[in-house]
């Protein structure tokens, strides 16, 4: 699935990797790869690129560390409580985590971000409790934050539809004269459906403050990529009249170099951009998931060695950026929060009965409280050791 | 659990699971035609493992891992209907019907009385579906009214292995579009299933549980809760007569109207909302044909009129046993 292309790795500097995409993207029909933007290799090199200057201070990488290791934490805190039977199910971000944090980072105060189900790394840059997530899995609601005060929408679980409320919500942006810009969230699964397209083509038709972020784990739960798309996804976007970049998903330096590219464009009216972060799931789609029947451990493997957050410790270290007892806080602080988090989830009490009745309108209905009032009626026949 | 007995009959003991898998596999074997299509439904063999082995033995033109697309599904199979397939889509979770919900009301539905005859639209669109499995949201609903109320669309709902196993050849043989419902936490009842025996006709309700005081009308996963109840009641002197309705449109309502002259009292349940459910349209005709033989009026038990509710509260949202007794209850006391 990959290869170092020594031929032309001259061109492009010096241990810069160049990723073959999508299997079959070799073939002699397809025009050659372009190069993956990368900010920092699986080694830990700093690279630059001339697109792409990245000014980052000390403290924000070490920031960056710290908020994937706790994002991680976090993550395997949640598939640990799932086992455990405190959550019905979790969608693990493991591997993913530089995708979600560059991203997820590159968004201002007053910017929204639209995520599906994953995007627990940039649920944490946006200052969502972990707990307010975890209510979700654990079905105690639909996720407990404020989406507009979070700049942050509540996670969507039908395939692509975030996609056309990005659109429109960049539209209304647009209409408020405001520097603020969207950023809707995706898989490479979701590049096939019809709605994920037709917010394309509204956000390119109106130029509207929208960039278009896809995660491409490389797996639309068993289906690989090459059954979605006979071209690189972010290929695509040109249809669309609009550019496409392709970045390296694992490196979050470049992640946010290109997303924060991307989102200064839209601020400036220069409508949408497509960012395939091209990554890949470590883990199972969800915890209801066996990967082992569609992929072979081998692959997993080979994308250990791309792992986030290991390239980015080692350039820390080497650098002289972080030291041992920096590695030592933060994992200090990642058993914290995990503890926080695991009693926080166990202890988070079921909702009331009637709660499934208080939303359902902004205007309660007669009908609805006639019916609300009935439950109570029906729950309370139980109390006292009556009978319905 | 298999017998090959010596009378020539076959009879094992499955699961609903298993014996959709073994239905698709027959319908598969004795028809060429037949192509399943769906998301994840090959190498993976469905998210419910429904279509396990099934790629592995006929390969990937006739098990077709698609892309992830629901319209696409569902139109893309209209083309392959027209040109002479048998298409058997899977859509994964009943929350993820919607976007093939254009294809399936406007084009699906319609095709044969729009080309007046001339083109068949064989096609089964399964859809696992209704809660009580602690899913988030989009995989706990019950969406058999919408298809129901669209002429043309034929909808079944499976209760037990049997009518799995013979349902879907059947529904696969049938040369109108059929929904089938498949449902998703009884996935893993098992029941002994006699692979030689004569099918019942798949558009026709059935008694499952005979009984004098009061006709209980149940389908797909309800099925199961409506002969618990029934079973309850027996203990308190109660006669509950269960008829497992199997098929939404076109219903087959008269052992239903039988029943309802004889008790006098009908309590219909399902785990959709009530309001606008397939109670109402069965309260409805049961009330024009049994007028004069009903006691009481025909009553309801299904989900409240609120969006399912997330899993720690779908035990208050579903209709059990004590709801069914309950309204059973109000029955007698008109």
């Amino acid at each position: 699935m990959t290869a170092v292309r020594n031929d032309i790795e001259a061109d492009i500097g010096e241990g810069v990797e160049v990723v073959d995409p999508v299997p079959g993207a070799d073939a002699r029909h397809l025009p050659q790869q372009p190069d993956l933007v990368q900010l920092l290799t699986p080694e830990g090199e700093r690279v630059e690129n001339a697109d792409y200057p990245l000014e980052v201070s000390d403290e924000e990488l070490r920031g960056f560390y710290r908020d994937m290791a706790l994002v991680r934490r976090w993550d395997a805190e949640a598939t640990a409580l799932q086992r455990q039977g405190e959550l019905g199910i979790w969608a693990s971000l493991l591997g993913q985590e530089a995708a979600q944090l560059g991203a997820g980072r590159a968004l201002q105060e007053g910017d929204m971000a639209f995520p599906t189900y994953r995007e627990h790394g940039v649920a944490w840059a946006r200052g969502v409790d972990p707990l307010h997530v975890m209510s979700l899995f654990r079905g105690v609601d639909s996720g407990g934050w404020d989406p507009v005060a979070r700049g942050f929408n509540l996670y969507t679980i039908v395939i692509g539809a975030q996609c056309l409320h990005a659109t429109g919500y960049a539209m209304g942006v647009q209409r408020d004269g405001s520097e603020s810009a969207v950023l809707a969230f995706l898989g490479d699964g979701a590049t096939s459906q019809g709605e994920v397209n037709e917010a394309m083509i509204f956000a390119a038709s109106f130029s509207a403050p929208v960039v278009f972020f896809c995660q491409n784990n490389q797996y639309a739960i068993s289906v690989p990529l090459e059954r979605q798309s006979k071209v690189p996804l972010y290929r695509r976007a040109a249809g669309f009249g609009f550019p496409g970049v392709r970045v390296d998903g694992n490196d979050v330096l470049a992640v946010l170099a290109v997303t924060r590219a991307a989102l200064q464009a839209a601020r400036e009216g220069q409508g949408p951009t497509f960012v395939e972060a091209f990554t890949y799931r470590m883990g199972a789609h969800t915890t209801s998931d066996d990967p082992t029947r569609y992929r072979l451990a081998g692959e997993v493997e080979e994308w250990k060695l791309r792992d986030p957050i290991a390239r980015l410790k080692a350039y820390l270290s080497r650098s002289g950026l972080a030291d041992a007892a920096f590695f030592d806080r933060v994992e200090a602080e990642a058993d914290e929060l995990a503890a926080r988090i695991r009693s926080g989830t166990v202890e988070m009490p079921d909702p009331r009965p009637t709660a499934m009745f208080d939303a359902v309108y902004a205007e309660q209905t007669p009908t609805l409280a006639a019916q609300r009032a009935e439950f109570e009626a029906y729950q309370a026949s139980f109390e006292d050791g009556g009978e319905a | 659990m298999s017998a090959e007995l010596l009378d020539g009959t076959a009879t094992r003991t499955m699961t609903i699971g298993k014996a959709l898998n073994e239905g698709l596999r027959r319908a598969m074997e004795d028809d060429p035609k037949v192509v399943l299509m769906g998301e994840d439904i090959g190498r993976l063999g469905g998210v419910f493992r429904i279509t396990d082995g099934l790629q592995k033995d006929f390969g990937e033109d006739r098990v077709v891992d698609t892309p992830l697309a629901e319209a696409g599904i569902v139109g893309t199979a209209v083309g392959l209907a027209m040109r002479g397939y048998r298409p058997v889509v899977e859509i994964q979770f009943d929350g993820f019907v919607f976007p093939a919900y254009n294809q399936i009301v406007t084009q699906v539905a319609k095709m044969h009385a729009r080309s007046r005859g001339q083109v068949q639209m064989p096609m089964v669109i399964r859809i696992p579906f209704g809660g009580g499995i602690g899913a988030v949201e989009h995989h706990s609903e019950s969406p058999e009214a919408y298809f129901a109320h669209t002429p043309g669309l034929k909808v079944v709902a499976v209760s037990n292995p049997v009518d799995a196993y013979w349902g879907i050849q059947q529904a696969i043989a049938a040369p109108d579009p059929v929904v089938f419902l498949e449902p998703k936490r009884r996935y893993w009842d098992k029941a002994p299933v006699d692979t030689s025996a004569t099918p019942e006709p798949l558009f026709g309700s059935r008694v499952v549980r005979a009984g004098d005081d009061v006709t209980l009308l149940a389908y797909g996963p309800m099925v199961k809760t409506a002969l618990q109840a029934a079973e309850a009641a027996e203990s308190e002197g109660r006669s509950l007569e269960v008829v497992d309705l199997r098929t939404l449109s076109p219903l087959d309502l008269d052992p239903v109207i039988e029943s309802v002259r004889r008790t006098g009292r009908c309590v219909v349940v399902h785990e959709a909302p009530v309001t606008l459910g397939l109670g109402a349209e069965i309260a409805a005709r049961v009330t024009e044909t049994c007028f004069h033989s009903l006691e009481a009026p025909v009553l309801r038990v299904g989900g409240y009129d609120v969006p399912y509710p997330p899993s720690k509260l779908e035990e208050d949202f579903l209709p059990d046993l004590d709801r069914v007794l309950a309204a059973v209850d109000r029955a007698m006391g008109f």
